[in-house]
């Protein structure tokens, strides 16, 4: 009896080692639309319409597709930011949606968010420091002043600037750098996992790659989960492990991020894929050009949401809702072209 | 190029770990070099200091009246000579910018203050709690200023500076409040405000740490330019008789006594003074503010 229980215990545990460390089940945010004097909800814009993902510990998840497809709307949903509309959101196998403030609040020492625009990220009348140190206040990370102060000047050494800047303002740091210390704001309570919004897409393409290789090293060292939003795909391939491709509020594709590039399924990932730059003059490709505009998210096509502009579009397409499926290990696609 | 290394290597120690300056700061020290604002604060500190050390300037309290010299021109006594009732005329513009000034501060801030509240609570939570403390705000924007003020000061019956002060607080929040509400609106998106909430902090703490300090620098814009309107607006007032009682001196007050066509005509020296400290006083207070609103421009960056 007693051998049965360790064994169910052992079970356990081994299940909660494989138990991704962010679960998101048919996440849905649609925002009403209102009209008139008593604003009456007249329709909805369906920003994330059923998204699913799982990201691992020490994983990065490159999430990538065109402006207004949700991709951010998605990160801060899952950080509740953005109070969801419906799905589940498992971190550490538990539902945040079902916390309370005061858990939520203890719980977002594990999840934090890296911004896109640096300029806007830093709250302008603080210094460095009192940027680092709140953090830790709010979580009584540390009891004395000292330790703080001790911690602020090591998180400016792991993120590449001098501690000696600590009293400064951020208005005196370049973009560059000042990301860096939005990277050290989001480190200074340990996370987990870290959502990455776009950080390097306001940069320049120099400091971009500063900032990319920071973020590899710190996840090598840290043990850092990402969820990289970009809807640059280069650099997502630089650093993901796995992609999810999504469009028109819906994922389209989901796979590693080595069998995307090499084999696309989907026909929005290969005319993504083909938009990217090749460094070389030389080379001739065939580029899918996209037809037409994305639709509105408030009144998505019938069907799946990307047949009038797919080039292999069929009539089932105009109708039926692709299901969502694994047509090779860890490859997932909706679309009827592989059903 | 060795020594230059080692020259870099020693010099590096020497730099020394200096603060940076504060975005307010630097608006301060932009403020300073602007000749027009700076200007406005020296006349508007004169006209403060001469308020404020009437008493050395004058023997005459403005509110006893030298029975003996009534609607005197201008003497060696009396350089501005008295009113009907023979109050000195000089020194009820020295006294008389007590009461002009505190009216117009104190009003100033007190309806920044209630404008604040409320306009932020309103941008703040935004959704319907906006959108019904916002009609409400409608409501008193549309009403006649006037008849509010002259209902209010008909409901206390009584007249004084510090009467005068609520009645302009209460009715003047709300187009503060409608401003704030804007900041407050703006700023809520605002990705360090979003940061703040995934770092932790209470809806409080983004509040007063986040938000607000982060709206001191229009807040401080809009006191100047609203204590220019109220120094008018207790002139206006003073002289429809609404203001303070006649007994307490003041600039309007002063400007109500000489309307006659006689004394228009035969007294400048009466309403003259009054009327440019008016003048004066708004200019210096405008000055002031346009010059605050460059410095805390955003755009302008140093």
């Amino acid at each position: 009896m007693a051998d049965v229980q360790t064994v169910e215990q052992g079970k356990i545990a081994a299940d909660k080692e494989k138990m991704p460390l962010l679960v998101v089940r048919d996440l849905k945010k649609h925002f009403p639309i209102k009209r008139g004097l008593i604003q009456r909800t007249v329709g909805h814009v369906r920003a994330v319409d059923g998204v699913s993902l799982s990201v691992d510990t020490g994983e990065t998840f490159g999430l990538v597709g065109e402006s207004g497809c949700g991709k951010s709307t998605t990160g801060r949903s899952i950080l509740r930011l953005i109070e969801p509309t419906a799905g589940e959101i498992l971190f550490e196998g538990r539902d945040i949606r079902k916390m309370g403030s005061a858990e939520m609040r203890r719980m977002r020492r594990k999840m934090q968010i890296v911004f896109q625009d640096p300029y806007a990220s830093l709250n302008p009348r603080y210094t460095v420091r009192q940027v680092l140190e709140e953090p830790m206040l709010i979580h009584n990370l540390f009891s004395t002043a000292a330790e703080r102060k001790k911690r602020a000047s090591q998180l400016m050494e792991i993120v590449g600037l001098s501690p000696s800047r600590l009293d400064r303002y951020p208005h005196e740091f370049s973009g560059g750098q000042r990301q860096r210390i939005g990277i050290a704001r989001a480190l200074a309570v340990d996370p987990k996992l870290i959502i990455a919004d776009e950080p390097v897409s306001a940069l320049d393409v120099s400091v971009q790659s500063q900032v990319l290789n920071l973020l590899d090293d710190l996840q090598k060292e840290l043990g850092l989960a990402y969820v990289f939003i970009a809807h640059d795909l280069s650099v997502v391939k630089h650093i993901s492990d796995r992609i999810g491709v999504m469009y028109l509020g819906r994922m389209v594709e989901l796979s590693p991020a080595d069998a995307l590039y090499s084999e696309p399924l989907h026909p929005y990932s290969q005319a993504l894929l083909s938009a990217v730059p090749v460094p070389d003059p030389e080379a001739k490709r065939d580029r899918i050009i996209l037809q037409g505009d994305l639709p509105s998210p408030s009144k998505p096509p019938t069907g799946c949401p990307f047949h009038p502009r797919c080039k292999d579009a069929k009539d089932i397409c105009k109708t039926v809702v692709p299901t969502w499926e694994e047509i090779r290990p860890d490859h997932f696609v909706a679309c009827h072209l592989y059903s | 190029m060795a020594t230059q290394i080692v020259q870099h290597a020693v010099k590096k120690p020497e730099r020394k770990v200096t603060v940076g300056k504060s975005p307010t700061r630097l608006a301060f020290e932009r403020f300073f070099r602007n000749p027009l604002a700076v200007a406005g604060v020296i006349v508007l500190s004169l006209i403060i200091l001469v308020t404020i050390f009437a008493p050395f300037l004058t023997k005459f309290s403005p509110s006893t009246a030298d029975i003996m010299n009534t609607d005197s021109p201008p003497t060696a006594l009396h350089p501005l000579g008295t009113d009907a009732s023979g109050f000195d005329n000089l020194a009820r513009v020295l006294y008389g910018g007590r009461v002009d000034l505190t009216v117009a501060f104190a009003a100033a801030f007190m309806s920044m203050f209630l404008g604040t509240l409320y306009g932020g609570i309103s941008g703040f939570f935004g959704g319907w709690v906006d959108n019904i403390m916002m009609r409400f705000v409608d409501i008193m924007l549309n009403f006649p200023f006037l008849i509010l003020v002259l209902a209010l000061e008909s409901i206390f019956s009584v007249q004084g500076v510090w009467i005068l002060v609520f009645v302009v607080g209460v009715t003047a929040w709300p187009g503060p409040a409608r401003l704030m509400r804007g900041m407050f609106l703006q700023l809520r998106e605002q990705d360090y405000v979003i940061g703040a909430r995934t770092i932790g902090c209470s809806s409080w703490r983004i509040i007063f740490r986040h938000m607000l300090p982060n709206t001191l620098s229009f807040l401080i814009v809009l006191v100047s330019f609203s204590v220019a309107s109220y120094v008018g607006l207790e002139a206006a007032l003073s002289f429809l008789g609404l203001g303070v009682p006649l007994s307490v001196p003041s600039w309007g007050g002063m400007l109500n006594a000489s309307t006659g066509y006689i004394q228009l005509t035969t007294e400048p020296y009466a309403w003259g003074p009054p009327m440019a400290m008016i003048v004066l006083t708004i200019l210096s207070v405008n000055f002031i503010g346009d010059g605050l609103r460059d410095a805390f421009d955003p755009q302008s960056k140093a």
